[in-house]
């Protein structure tokens, strides 16, 4: 056993030292905003029309009594960490009553869906070809493909995705005279019905993530391949590889088994710590394509002033990269057996 | 007489650099036979591991082997397609590396990296045949057959250098090139190490190159001693003879520097540095640094020739 259970548990102790933490400075941040999130939204129903001063007044106190605001602070803090302990993240106080849990879901499947798809095959495109480019035996012609991901990798994503609109569907619409073009904005068809069991829904769905998915991919391929390219170069000028290739091992063998097996220890885990953030780098993407992602979501939380989604999804958002790190911490002794954790 | 194991004949391997041809490996030939010992013996940057590698066809770029013979049993390593030349590595010759530390897979049971070697060269074993032969191994290089089932990591560095002899023997190879085998470890695993080395080659039979600039241990495992200079071979004999009676000035110098009991504290160093490979010296490229250096020396090459059965030599003073 090469992880003992004590440092699983000491482990899972930092997990949830961490949520604890997220969870109170997700808790004190309202509280040192100058912005009162109550008076805010009726502030904001006020001047869309039709709120007298009166009503305003009585629907602050009622939404402070909703909120449980005019408890004493110490109580507020209790019941939300015990709220937070059960994944209760509140409701919306602009769209209520609701949950932020149920925005969440509704919205994260989108971003995992095509964010996870477009870091995963940016990962194996761009580290499999930076093994290739690295590794001296292979094709040089390879390496021909090496700057313009380098340029794109220095490109953010979202400046890529307006080029990709503009060009893919925009342009395109206009040369192929309508025929051909990708979809301008959103995640499925208007005209199409939210029907899982259907494929062409699914079909539809795929359809309007090419875009989203390919800014992201183009930009982060190049990161992969520079990274891995890197990696194999020192790899290759180890003594171990040069013993394999004294012992008359074949070149597939080399490379895969000796030289990519090694490389791979750094990439799983920035893979890992990738899939964690997917959410932080497909926001700007998805607010592009008005994708109804959790990341398109929190940009409009936060233009509504509506705190709890707000607090909520970064709570969420937290969460994932903690949990990401703790998967890495636990398969990490599994690739790499130089490492153990305790005797 | 029968044909040498090994011969090399006119070896010369090149670093292209931005500044010219740099020439580690300069016009070298000698000849090895089957079960003997061979020393390979000079200063830094002699041209030793570059030989070393050059038998391997191992040179990478900017180095090149630019021409000459590389024969190992009857056949020219150096026609071989790189398909055949792989499968003589560990069939016919096998190298035991410089840096034992660093030399296995680190991520990778010591089993396994024995076993694609076997593999490799289409063993017809069975996988229990494998798994006994590994352990058969394992024990020949003095380990205990647990070792298998572990990681490089939990290996001292004497198991590890053990590991990879037990590697190079595995497809019992007619000849093995040992780069500094030692150099890593300290004196008394030293010690053990080449014992062992020494053992297994008498055992199997097999032609050893040593590389290495420790002439006390040289005198105490080889057969014969090859001195190298600047990327020549300048004298090669037996290893009592050369000892005895060293015919060129550098090999006298060599041996003359070594320490010796009864002067404690008295060094005699050879004075001055090794040529520059880029712009070798014209003439007998050790005139610059030769006390005995004359016009001659200076002017042309001198030819290794055999001046006595099995002793070679190349300097103007003894050949003219």
């Amino acid at each position: 056993m090469r992880i003992p259970l004590s440092y699983v548990l000491k482990r899972i102790g930092f997990l949830l030292m961490v949520m604890w933490t997220a969870a109170t400075i997700n808790f004190i941040l309202p509280h040192l905003s100058p912005k009162d999130p109550v008076a805010e939204q009726v502030q904001q129903k006020i001047s869309s029309g039709g709120l007298s001063a009166e009503s305003a007044q009585e629907m602050q106190e009622a939404l402070r009594t909703l909120y449980g605001l005019d408890k004493p602070l110490w109580q507020q803090y209790v019941k939300y960490l015990w709220n937070t302990f059960r994944f209760d993240l509140g409701r919306s106080i602009y769209s209520y009553p609701r949950e932020v849990m149920d925005i969440i879901g509704q919205t994260i499947w989108w971003t995992v869906g095509f964010g996870g798809t477009a870091t995963v095959l940016a990962f194996v495109i761009g580290t499999v070809l930076g093994a290739l480019v690295g590794w001296s035996k292979a094709p040089k012609f390879l390496s021909a493909l090496i700057p313009p991901l380098a340029m794109f990798s220095a490109v953010p994503s979202f400046i890529l995705a307006l080029v990709l609109i503009y060009f893919m569907s925009f342009k395109l619409q206009q040369w192929t005279g309508g025929a051909f073009y990708f979809p301008l904005r959103g995640g499925y068809s208007s005209e199409t019905i939210i029907n899982i069991a259907d494929l062409n829904f699914w079909k539809d769905v795929i359809w309007h993530s090419i875009l989203p998915a390919l800014s992201m991919l183009l930009v982060s391929t190049g990161g992969w391949a520079l990274g891995m390219r890197a990696m194999m170069v020192t790899v290759e000028g180890a003594d171990y590889i040069t013993f394999a290739e004294a012992k008359g091992l074949k070149n597939r063998r080399v490379f895969f088994r000796y030289a990519l097996r090694n490389c791979m220890l750094p990439q799983i885990t920035s893979l890992a710590m990738q899939l964690g953030t997917i959410v932080t780098s497909a926001t700007l993407v998805e607010s592009m394509f008005s994708y109804p992602g959790i990341g398109n979501r929190l940009g409009t939380a936060i233009s509504q002033f509506d705190y709890y989604t707000m607090y909520g999804i970064i709570f969420f958002l937290v969460m994932g990269i903690a949990v990401a790190t703790f998967i890495v911490d636990m398969i990490y002794p599994f690739l790499d057996p130089r490492i153990s954790y305790g005797s | 007489m029968t044909e040498a194991l090994l011969q090399i004949k006119d070896l010369r391997v090149y670093y292209h650099v931005d500044a010219g041809a740099v020439r580690a490996v300069d016009g070298v030939s000698f000849n090895l036979e089957a079960g003997i010992k061979l020393g390979l013996v000079g200063e830094s940057g002699s041209g030793k591991s570059t030989m070393a590698l050059a038998l391997m066809r191992m040179i990478k770029a900017p180095g090149k082997i630019e021409s000459g013979q590389m024969i190992l049993d009857g056949v020219d390593l150096l026609q071989l397609s790189e398909e055949k030349m792989r499968q003589t590595k560990l069939m016919k010759l096998s190298m035991i590396p410089q840096g034992a530390m660093n030399s296995l897979n680190p991520v990778m049971r010591i089993d396994k990296q024995m076993m694609d070697g076997l593999e490799d060269h289409n063993s017809l074993l069975s996988k229990e045949e494998l798994t006994a032969r590994i352990q058969e191994l394992l024990t020949a290089v003095d380990l205990d057959p647990k070792v298998a089932k572990m990681y490089p990591h939990e290996l001292s560095g004497g198991m590890k250098q053990r590991v990879c002899v037990a590697m190079a023997i595995s497809m019992e190879p007619d000849l093995i090139i040992a780069d500094e085998p030692t150099s890593a470890l300290d004196v008394v695993i030293q010690r053990q190490v080449m014992a062992m080395i020494n053992r297994l080659q008498e055992k199997l039979g097999l032609a050893l190159i040593l590389i290495g600039h420790d002439m006390g241990l040289m005198a105490q495992s080889v057969d014969r001693l090859a001195v190298m200079y600047a990327g020549r071979m300048m004298e090669i004999a037996d290893t009592k003879v050369i000892f005895g009676n060293p015919l060129h000035p550098y090999t006298q110098l060599l041996i003359s520097s070594l320490p010796v009991l009864e002067n404690k504290g008295v060094f005699s160093g050879i004075p001055g540095v090794t040529p520059s490979l880029l712009t070798p010296p014209p003439g007998c490229v050790f005139h610059t640094r030769c006390p005995k250096a004359r016009d001659v020396c200076r002017e042309r090459i001198p030819v290794f020739t055999e001046v006595e059965t099995g002793r070679w030599v190349a300097c103007h003073l003894i050949t003219a």
